[in-house]
């Protein structure tokens, strides 16, 4: 273990090929042995892959949950013939673009601004992670009442600057936005702390280094901030993008899809087939789901893991 | 191992079915002597209530035995959970759940205890038996009132405007241009609440049937088409009309029920396409609710053949997993007994006739019941799609909601639904599909 | 002046943070307290009468005091499971971050799947039931570190990643090295990210009510966000108690959160790397 590498610039990528290390050493006597795996392999195999597994063979089959049978591939046709899977997919991307985006910008503003000296940090800290701490039943039933059409308070308010509000969620224009803004409401706070984590984990030294080099606070923030809070910004950008591609459960509570099927998202119609007691196709559906999230995450991870800070 | 126990369980009940029904003990007494049963209902008030009523006058009238009430949710969640714990062997002894296309979901023969020919049915009306049987066996009692599908409206409107209920659909529209004039949103619409935007094609199904007598068969056998029926396709051609002549209320994308049935018992909305079911909850709150809103059936073309259709109540099935089939099977014959429904009565106003022999509308029924009930005397009812046919396409409540917002053309909403519908035939297995 | 200039920017910050923050918060909160018929218009009146005690009772004693039973379920629950997921998680991750190869490719896949591809309910029950262990808390308590350990992995491997590796280095040249090395050197590094997942995947496990529903049913049983589930329809008509619920659910962690933020950010910083 020689090498020197990976100081705290590393982006989260992949660790450099360690395998001359491995021959030299020997298998069985690495630093980070697999064991670590074990405890989290176990629960994950056994209580995870292997129902998702069993489950993707159910994807071949006509499935009521009481028996199946074969059907080779017409699960996969149906939910290709499915008749709204052209706007679910172009929401589906709406919907993961402006979520993800919002919370990375937003995410990183919030974190910049409480962990600065601001006097009121631990008041607003509190309040931004808030939304976080209530349940998506809760969030949708609150906003569900706030931006209603007559009574509403965000109507309301705007016909105080006489703005005429439309039926934000009833409307088939501004339905889909209005959830993916609810959206970032809700789990701005998540990724605010994950900055916020990021931030903290700047050795204060790069900080000196620039107040050193008289940098103002717009340097410190270009050069410092961003580039070595890297970690978090991947963390967010990844989770929140997969969440929103599979994103359902706050478009069901608001709008259920519509009106009609204008706010359907993949995973909506996934889910609504599910209700439906079509097993069998709404897992081909997740299957199909899989290999698009992956085609589109794969490349994405696989960027941003190389990508290297310079600060 | 477990498959063993169960069906050790299962003959040890069989084997003492006979000896046990005259002397009233459970089947599998506890230590104190008393036998729990387990109950699974929908967590609707109706249901709950109606629920309550039932065990309480059954537990009184039966001491050895316990009822502890499980809720779930309703609509399609609730529907996988029921399936879920069905397949998993996991059901509570009795269970509460629709009848119709529905249960034909739940394997039946596989799952439920086939009650065919058991004194626990003695009670129900034959007509009700056809919705809760599959391949000639039947499985459940019924639980609760039918209710009609069809028109709501407010009589207090209709009077101070000197309307009479339309008898056929120009009627209805003109009285609606009339109410309109009047500064009162004639038709209200819920779609926040997409299930209840179905109404107008769904309770249209006796003109349907009226028009075409075989359509439920031709329909199950993949002949017959909505888009291809000129009656079918006239439920989905009201909904584009009423929006299209501005006939709905403001905000209609985003109410909800609660909003929808509080306009029309205060007279700011005065139809509401909605089942009758919604009308007795409100009475302790609203009591004109009782008195204020009566029924019509959606009207068709022809005055001579006006008529309503029916929704058939959900009944109490048996799962084959229980091991207290004695208990339960004597909780299923009180369920259908005069008794049981005058003991519903007390708690829940019936929103239309009861499936039981014997068992009549009190005479303080709300109006909408009354009126639903002289369809019922003049023979003009019909019954759902839903009880004659197991097809019934998942999406229609989103296809209604685009119809019924001006975003789908009704001939083309019609053809969705008929994709809609060979997906989920398809996925049945249903043979011709 | 640069004080006064900040003293606005803070203000303008409180104002906006309290507009797009509170003002759903106190909608709730104002719904909660009002009778019943007022609470139907969802609007944002001022309540005008204040049955807080008649509503806070009736929730309390809904359905057998099941939120009492539920608060505790939940508790267990959410403490039984997080503290799993953050042992499993960071000692997975740290493997992961630091030793490429065909398993490390493996476990990263496998950790992107968890993150995509939705459980399978069904399949999940059946061996559940084959391992004796469904309808238990601690099958309940498998499944929701089964379901949340990727998050947990990839938030922990990204910051695994900045942790310089001269440190596994220097560790191990005093002998520290597999088990030991994690436990003494690295986690200890890890406190900001810790913390940021215990806060998360307690708010997810806490705030989750479609697993509980499935994987250990009954009013015994049920968790907070199930008897919000439960309400939902029983007092569709009652959203005083509904909202009343909702608050009811949602203080404690937030109070929670507000009574340990200072320890929280102190724990961040604590666990900050000196470079």
């Amino acid at each position: 273990m020689t090498r020197q590498d990976a100081g705290p610039r590393t982006g989260p990528g992949r660790a450099p090929d360690r395998r001359r290390d491995r021959t030299a050493r020997g298998r069985q006597r690495s630093a980070y042995p697999y064991v670590l795996y074990l405890p989290a392999a176990i629960v994950y195999v056994v209580i995870f892959a292997v129902p998702t597994v069993m489950a993707f063979y159910f994807a071949l089959t006509r499935w009521t949950l009481f028996d199946s049978e074969f059907v080779g591939l017409q699960n996969f046709r149906d939910f290709f013939a499915e008749q709204n899977l052209r706007i679910g997919f172009t929401n589906t991307l709406i919907y993961a673009v402006v979520t993800s985006g919002l919370k990375v910008v937003l995410g990183l503003l919030l974190g910049v601004l409480l962990t600065s000296r601001l006097r009121l940090r631990g008041f607003l800290r509190s309040v931004v992670f808030f939304p976080v701490l209530v349940s998506t039943v809760a969030v949708g039933f609150t906003f569900t009442a706030l931006l209603r059409p007559d009574t509403g308070l965000v109507n309301r308010a705007l016909a105080l600057v006489g703005v005429d509000g439309p039926d934000w969620l009833g409307d088939a224009t501004t339905a889909l936005l209005s959830v993916a803004i609810v959206d970032v409401w809700k789990g701005v706070g998540i990724a605010t702390v994950i900055y916020i984590a990021g931030i903290l984990s700047i050795p204060q030294e790069y900080y000196q280094a620039v107040a050193v080099d008289g940098g103002g606070a717009w340097h410190r923030f270009r050069h410092v901030t961003m580039p070595l809070s890297w970690p978090a910004t991947y963390s967010v950008i990844i989770l929140s993008f997969i969440g929103g591609l599979r994103s359902f459960d706050l478009i069901w509570t608001m709008t259920r899809g519509g009106p009609g099927f204008t706010s359907d998202t993949i995973a909506s119609i996934i889910y609504k087939q599910y209700q439906a007691g079509f097993f069998g196709l709404s897992t081909a559906g997740n299957v199909i789901l899989f290999v698009v999230v992956t085609a589109i995450v794969v490349p994405l991870n696989w960027f941003l893991g190389r990508r290297q800070a310079t600060p | 191992m477990k498959t063993s126990h169960r069906m050790l369980a299962a003959a040890l009940a069989v084997a003492t079915t006979t000896a046990l029904t005259s002397c009233g003990s459970g089947s599998e007494p506890a230590a104190d002597g008393t036998t729990m049963l387990s109950f699974l209902v929908d967590n609707s008030p109706a249901s709950l209530d109606t629920a309550k009523a039932l065990t309480d006058a059954f537990m009184q009238a039966n001491p050895d035995i316990t009822i502890e009430t499980e809720t779930r949710p309703g609509g399609s969640e609730g529907d996988n959970i029921v399936k879920t714990r069905l397949s998993t062997g996991d059901m509570s002894d009795v269970f509460w759940y629709n009848s119709g296309s529905l249960l034909q979901a739940l394997n039946p023969a596989q799952t439920l205890v086939d009650l065919t020919g058991d004194p626990v049915l003695a009670n129900v009306q034959e007509d009700f038996l056809t919705v809760v049987s599959q391949g000639g066996k039947a499985y459940g009692v019924p639980a609760g009132s039918a209710m009609g599908g069809g028109i709501l409206y407010n009589r207090k409107v209709y009077e101070q405007l000197g309307l009479q209920p339309p008898k056929t659909w120009a009627e209805f529209m003109a009285n609606n241009d009339k109410i309109k004039a009047a500064g009162i949103a004639p038709v209200i619409a819920t779609f926040r609440e997409t299930w209840t935007s179905q109404l107008f094609v769904l309770g249209d199904f006796y003109n349907v049937q009226a028009a075409a007598p075989t359509f439920a068969q031709d329909y199950t056998a993949n002949k017959a088409k909505f888009a291809t029926t000129p009656a079918a396709r006239a439920g989905f051609e009201h909904l584009a009309e009423v929006h299209a002549k501005g006939h709905l209320n403001e905000g209609f994308g985003s109410a909800t029920v609660d909003q929808g049935m509080k306009l029309l018992v205060e007279g700011k909305g005065a139809h509401y396409p909605m089942l009758s079911a919604q009308l007795p909850p409100m009475v302790s709150e609203t009591p004109q609710a009782a008195t204020d809103i009566g029924f019509f059936g959606i009207p068709g073309t022809d005055a001579a053949k006006r008529g309503a259709t029916i929704w058939e109540p959900g009944a109490l099935y048996i799962p084959k997993n229980t091991e207290n089939l004695e208990a339960a099977k004597k909780f299923l014959a009180f369920v259908a007994t005069p008794a049981a429904a005058d003991a519903i009565t007390k708690v829940v106003q019936p929103a239309g006739p009861y499936r039981i022999k014997g068992a009549t509308l009190p005479d303080d029924a709300i109006q909408a019941a009354k009126d639903l009930q002289a369809y019922i005397d003049d023979g003009a009812t019909a019954p759902a799609l839903e009880f004659l046919s197991p097809v019934k396409g998942p999406s229609l409540e989103q296809i209604t909601v685009a119809v019924g917002s001006g975003l789908t053309p009704p001939a083309e909403a019609a053809a969705q639904y008929d994709q809609d519908v060979e997906k989920q035939a398809r996925q049945l297995g249903l043979a011709g599909w | 002046m640069r004080a006064l200039r900040r003293t606005g920017g803070e203000l303008v910050a409180l104002v906006v943070a309290t507009v797009v923050f509170l003002v759903p918060f106190s909608f709730m909160l104002l719904t909660a307290v009002k009778d019943e018929s007022q609470a139907q218009d969802l609007d944002f009146a001022w309540p005008t009468s204040w049955p807080i005690v008649e509503n806070f009772t009736a929730v309390i004693q809904a359905r057998d005091y099941v939120l009492l039973r539920a608060y505790v379920n939940s508790t267990i629950l959410t403490v039984g499971s997080v503290a799993l997921i953050v042992v499993f998680g960071a000692m997975a991750a740290f493997v992961l971050q630091r030793r490429a190869g065909r398993v490390g490719t493996l476990a990263d896949f496998l950790v992107l799947s968890g993150l995509i591809i939705p459980p399978a309910i069904v399949p999940t029950i059946w061996l559940l039931q084959a391992l004796g262990l469904f309808k238990t808390m601690p099958g309940l308590i498998l499944v929701e570190v089964a379901f949340n350990l990727s998050y947990a992995v990839l938030l922990f491997r990204a910051f695994i990643a900045a942790i310089p590796r001269e440190l596994d280095e220097a560790a191990m040249i005093d002998g520290c090295s597999g088990l030991r090395l994690f436990f003494r050197v690295i986690f200890p590094l890890l406190r900001p990210v810790t913390i940021t997942v215990i806060l998360t995947s307690s708010v997810t496990v806490f705030n989750d009510f479609v697993n509980p529903l499935y994987f250990l049913p009954g009013d015994d049983n049920a968790t907070v966000q199930v008897t919000l589930y439960n309400f939902q329809s029983q007092y569709s008509t009652q959203w005083n108690l509904l909202f009343m619920d909702i608050v009811l659910i949602t203080i404690p962690p937030l109070v929670l959160f507000v009574f340990f933020n200072r320890k929280i950010v102190a724990g961040m910083t604590a666990g900050a790397i000196k470079g």
